[in-house]
């Protein structure tokens, strides 16, 4: 216990040291997170590496069973194993590599350095515990807080994240709430002990369109209030233009490109990056075009499965561009701009072609 | 809660209308009365013998006279003479109860005591071999008849001690009394106690899956606090309906464990006077069992409400 609390401390104590140098607060090297199922190896993340700056809200994109959930939970050591494990990489936070700690250690990184929210909000919150005391656990885990101290932060919390008459909301259950205001109170859950990192995971998904650009903007607004780094995962590139500094494009568990928001879709240089941007709806393409394919493009074809991955690029099989070298070699990262890298054998055709 | 508390209670008086009504009729749906019963073993026929004892005893009215009798007599709280000792039924029933119910609530208390955290654990450590154990273990509960169970515990007795705990009446301590019903409370407890984990553990590996789980995890809560804070508390909620309706079943194994382990309770009686066609015992007797069983069941709908907060009762 002892132990704990001083490694808790000094990867605290480090934070202004190596924070204040670099910038950095978190760096993936390499992150592999496989699973070991009866079907097989499912190489769920596969040599990931990025790295989050303080204040910073870096997007994670890509279709469903790409990877971005796994690697968040990866980040929280939460994959459940058996059949999941961490086989390889680090996650080092202000300089401490994540995988070395003991359970008892990375238990005080949760929800305290590292915390998360979840796709669901009407699942997401323990159906008999109060919303009070769901945020009152938290911070009587890692602040040491007492009961009261705990109710009247949950309160103010509560009042942060927007929720109208907290001192009344924080004694009501979760299912006395709407999808909204269940998100706001996972919201404060997940700020209550100020973490250098919030992990948001889908976090608008399940909500109306309305209630998603609230809870947005209110998550940006407290990411600024609070100096937060956000990692925000999301298949939806509208949510990543509005909110993100820079974005990760994971594909079938690798990332195939990573660039600034600006750059990305200024000049996307991954064949499935250009399919995502070409599968938005546009309301300038429907509203002038009668002559022009309306029709939404689509990316043929679906995720592979992660048992059975092709030899080479992994997108090749449903790649417009693919030539020979694609199905036989994964190509290397290479930068085009500063910051911009991509994994693709022909991103120059890419960049330099109309559509994809 | 209050409306609701109320309209529960009508309908409690109405479910013991009805189960009076059903005692009353398939009690005489028995063939042979008192009557033919003493008449036979006494090897007599004499048929205005006979006509004399079935006026004296009511057994010749119209059989809703009797049962108007009956309940009529249970309102000003008189349960009619047993047949057989001749004494107020009341006497004979009232001393044999507290026997009986430490016997159940020994039981109900041992099925629980194990089969929640024994579930727990189950669940917890899913194939693994300490869940193979206790799912082997909980299906040899649920397959043992409770009697056979207890007579298996009496041989080994036997066997191993050369002698058989029996109860002594009255017995010199509490917990000398605890320690004499502590077997035929296994023996009867077994069975739920089975059911129970049988069921904490189902309950559990549905909620272990449920997101709020994974969200307690993030929240960096221990693994006791996630098993037992958490999961718990969700998943015991249809335990608690599962020990309401064993609570019924329960009785029904202590009339066989009564008679194997020779205690003197209500129903190892119950059955003595079922054999005599005692109706006033009988009858007044299931009723009593009736009325426990409503009343434990109210109970758990009250406790439910109280451990779920998303049942709401007033409307």
């Amino acid at each position: 216990m002892q132990e704990n609390m001083n490694t808790s401390k000094q990867v605290r104590t480090d934070a202004a040291g190596t924070a204040a140098a670099s910038g950095t607060i978190l760096e993936v090297e390499g992150l592999q997170t496989y699973f070991f199922t009866r079907q097989g190896l499912v190489k769920a993340v596969d040599r990931v590496s990025f790295t989050l700056n303080k204040s910073e809200t870096l997007a994670i994109v890509g279709e469903s069973g790409c990877g971005k959930s796994i690697t968040a939970l990866s980040l929280l050591r939460l994959i459940p194993d058996p059949p999941g494990r961490i086989v390889g990489g680090s996650i080092k936070l202000l300089g401490v590599d994540l995988i070395g700690l003991s359970e008892d250690q990375m238990r005080k990184v949760r929800g305290n350095d590292i915390s998360m929210i979840f796709q669901e909000p009407m699942t997401s919150l323990n159906p008999v515990m109060t919303i009070g005391n769901q945020i009152a656990e938290v911070l009587l885990l890692h602040q040491g807080m007492t009961k009261a101290q705990a109710h009247a932060k949950a309160v103010d919390m509560l009042r942060l994240v927007k929720i109208p008459e907290p001192e009344q909301r924080v004694k009501e259950y979760p299912h006395q709430l709407s999808g909204g205001m269940r998100q706001r109170a996972m919201i404060a859950i997940a700020l209550a002990c100020n973490p250098k990192v919030l992990i948001a995971d889908e976090p608008t998904t399940a909500l109306d369109v309305t209630i998603q650009a609230q809870i947005l903007e209110l998550i940006v607004e407290l990411q600024q209030r609070l100096g937060t780094a956000v990692i925000l995962i999301t298949h939806d590139l509208g949510v990543v233009a509005e909110t993100a500094q820079r974005v990760i494009v994971m594909y079938a568990g690798r990332k195939v490109e990573e660039a600034s928001v600006g750059d990305l879709f200024a000049k996307p240089l991954h064949p499935y990056t250009r399919g995502l941007m070409n599968s938005i709806p546009r309301l300038d393409l429907i509203r002038g075009a009668e002559t022009a394919n309306t029709r939404l493009q689509e990316i043929p074809g679906i995720v592979p499965a992660l048992t059975a991955l092709p030899k080479g690029c992994v997108f090749a099989p449903r790649c417009p561009l693919a030539e020979d070298r694609c199905r036989a070699e994964y190509p290397d990262y290479k930068q085009d701009a500063p910051g911009h890298w991509v994994a693709c054998w022909r991103s120059d055709v890419v960049a330099g072609g109309t559509s994809g | 809660m209050g409306v609701y508390i109320l309209r529960r209670f009508g309908l409690m008086l109405l479910t013991l209308f009805g189960m009076s009504v059903l005692i009353f009729v398939m009690l005489r749906l028995v063939p042979g009365n008192i009557s033919d019963i003493l008449f036979e073993s006494a090897g007599l026929v004499n048929p205005a013998e006979k006509k004399k004892i079935e006026a004296e005893l009511g057994l010749d009215q119209p059989i809703i006279v009797q049962y108007w009798r009956w309940v009529s007599g249970l309102s000003r709280g008189d349960l009619g003479y047993a047949y057989v000792s001749e004494k107020p039924a009341i006497d004979e029933i009232l001393p044999r109860i507290p026997i009986t119910a430490k016997l159940a609530s020994m039981a109900l208390f041992f099925s629980v005591l194990f089969g929640v955290p024994l579930g727990v654990i189950s669940a917890v450590k899913q194939n693994s071999p300490i869940d193979y154990l206790l799912r082997i273990v909980s299906l040899s509960g649920l397959s043992l008849p409770s009697f056979w169970l207890g007579l298996l515990i009496l041989m080994g007795f036997v066997n191993y001690f050369g002698w058989i705990p029996i109860y002594s009446k009255p017995p010199d301590s509490f917990w000398t009394e605890v320690g004499l019903l502590a077997i035929p409370a296994a023996a009867v407890g077994f069975r739920s106690s089975a059911l129970v984990m049988r069921l904490t553990r189902s309950s559990m590996l549905e909620v272990l899956r449920q997101d709020y789980i994974r969200t307690a995890r993030s929240k960096g809560a221990s693994n006791m606090a996630v098993n037992f804070k958490h999961a718990l508390r969700n998943a015991v909620l249809p335990v608690v309906t599962i020990i309401g309706i064993e609570a019924a079943f329960l009785i029904g194994g202590l009339i066989v464990t009564e008679t194997v382990f020779n205690i003197p309770g209500v129903a190892r009686f119950l059955v003595e006077a079922i054999r005599w066609r005692d109706y006033p015992i009988v009858q007044n007797l299931v009723m009593f069992i009736a009325v426990v069983v409503v009343v434990i069941n109210f109970l758990v709908d009250m406790a439910y409400a109280m451990l779920d907060p998303r049942i709401k009762y007033e409307d």
